[in-house]
């Protein structure tokens, strides 16, 4: 059978991507950032995960503006990294697995989860940015040491789903993985946030003691963050604060008993507060 | 985008001061704007537009207000045109900018203004969380 043993959530600022790919990890600015990265660097090779269910948005990347598929799941065998306007990424093809991902989209549909199942797609920093934060700086020559499967949300056009539809549906997630017979170790990646604002003139955005009650939250109490409106989100965290739904994904797919081995926040990456955390999944 | 049209679910965001929160409607406004963006995700794109950018605007049928935005690369009123970030991702990423100096062209502050407020921690929430009670 296949289970989950984790859940990571970390930002996704694509900044991080420049760092990575012009080499300035060991520059000032960047260096506290990856230092605080290093114990999780550690966690994940030791943790060694078959699979990564990776909820992060689209950032108009794959789907332009026809379409806004408020959940999708990447179904495909490969996926590889978007040309944002300044070149595809040098990192690994990022390997899927289709059978898993196809029996998890159909699991969630017959839920009542009714996904968009995407059999091509680029993917962009979203995703890029969190497996190189976890499993390392590799080169397009490397693997990542792990198949992903990448599950998109809506976080770009409002409304977006609001927080307790994205724990419910981490809550039926969990319950896909676990009807899958192939016993496969899985760690669910929750990615984005924290407080930003990257538009208007209210831009810069960042909400210190909001972003480490939501972190505290998320260990502790989730059900509550679930209750928290839009407005909240924008109001306190940002308009694009609002990816922070994504971590409660990724959280309902964890045990309620949860125990929280590493944490980081960080201000500022970028006009962003990255915040960061590991939970291991602890017997209900 | 008409008020009239902004369900009270909307309109809610409308009190935050200086945020355009990207909705249904201003993805109807800003259609053509995003996916002339969208077009620069492939580099013999930004070569044309590179070299001709009024030219290579015409096929996408921008309104006057979102071509001016465009050539004069004002992003906030790129955003009041319907304009979203990510998709005006490509426009700046093909100029060879990243968000941070993007984003700061919309806050009236310079560069190094903004730069400096990120880094000391950011801009405060006290004070813009509503417009009607600027208090909050």
């Amino acid at each position: 059978m296949a289970r989950i043993t984790a859940g990571v959530t970390t930002s996704h600022v694509p900044a991080i991507a420049a760092a990575i790919d012009l080499g300035k990890q060991q520059q000032p600015y960047w260096a506290p950032i990856f230092k605080g990265f290093e114990f999780s660097r550690k966690w994940m090779a030791e943790h060694k995960p078959d699979v990564a269910i990776l909820i992060y948005n689209d950032h108009a990347s794959a789907f332009d503006a026809t379409i806004f598929p408020t959940f999708a799941i990447g179904c495909a065998d490969e996926f590889e990294s978007a040309d944002e306007g300044w070149g595809r990424r040098p990192v690994p093809l990022v390997k899927g697995n289709s059978d898993f991902a196809c029996h998890i989209a159909q699991s969630l549909i017959l839920d009542e989860f009714d996904m968009t199942v995407v059999n091509q797609m680029d993917v962009d920093h979203g995703l890029t940015v969190p497996l190189n934060l976890l499993f390392g700086d590799l080169k397009p020559e490397d693997q990542w040491p792990c198949e992903v499967i990448p599950f998109p949300i809506n976080v770009v056009q409002y409304p977006p789903p609001t927080g307790k539809r994205c724990f419910a549906l981490g809550r039926a997630l969990r319950k896909a993985v676990e009807s899958y017979p192939e016993d496969l170790k899985v760690v669910v990646f929750g990615t984005g946030g924290m407080s930003h604002q990257l538009q208007g003139t209210r831009a810069g955005l960042i909400n210190k003691e909001w972003d480490k009650k939501f972190l505290d939250g998320l260990t502790q109490d989730p059900i509550g963050l679930t209750k928290k409106a839009h407005l909240e989100y924008v109001r306190e965290a940002g308009s694009e604060g609002i990816e922070l739904v994504m971590w409660l994904a990724m959280r309902g797919a964890l045990n309620d008993n949860v125990k929280e081995v590493y944490r980081f926040y960080h201000v500022p990456c970028s006009n962003t507060a990255l915040g960061h955390i590991i939970l291991e999944n602890q017997p209900s | 985008m008409s008020d009239k049209q902004l369900s009270p679910y909307l309109n809610e965001f409308e009190d935050i001061p200086g945020t355009l929160v990207f909705n249904t409607f201003r993805s109807r406004q800003g259609f053509n704007l995003n996916q002339f963006c969208m077009s620069l995700m492939k580099p013999e794109n930004r070569e044309k537009f590179k070299a001709n950018e009024a030219e290579y605007l015409k096929p996408w049928k921008l309104t006057a207000a979102q071509a001016t935005a465009v050539l004069k690369r004002d992003y906030l009123a790129m955003m009041q045109n319907g304009g979203n970030i990510y998709f005006l991702s490509k426009l700046f990423s093909t100029d060879g900018f990243p968000y941070l100096v993007a984003v700061a062209t919309m806050t009236g502050m310079s560069q190094e203004q903004y730069s400096n407020m990120m880094l000391a921690g950011g801009r405060n929430p006290k004070g813009v969380r509503s417009k009607s009670n600027p208090d909050l």
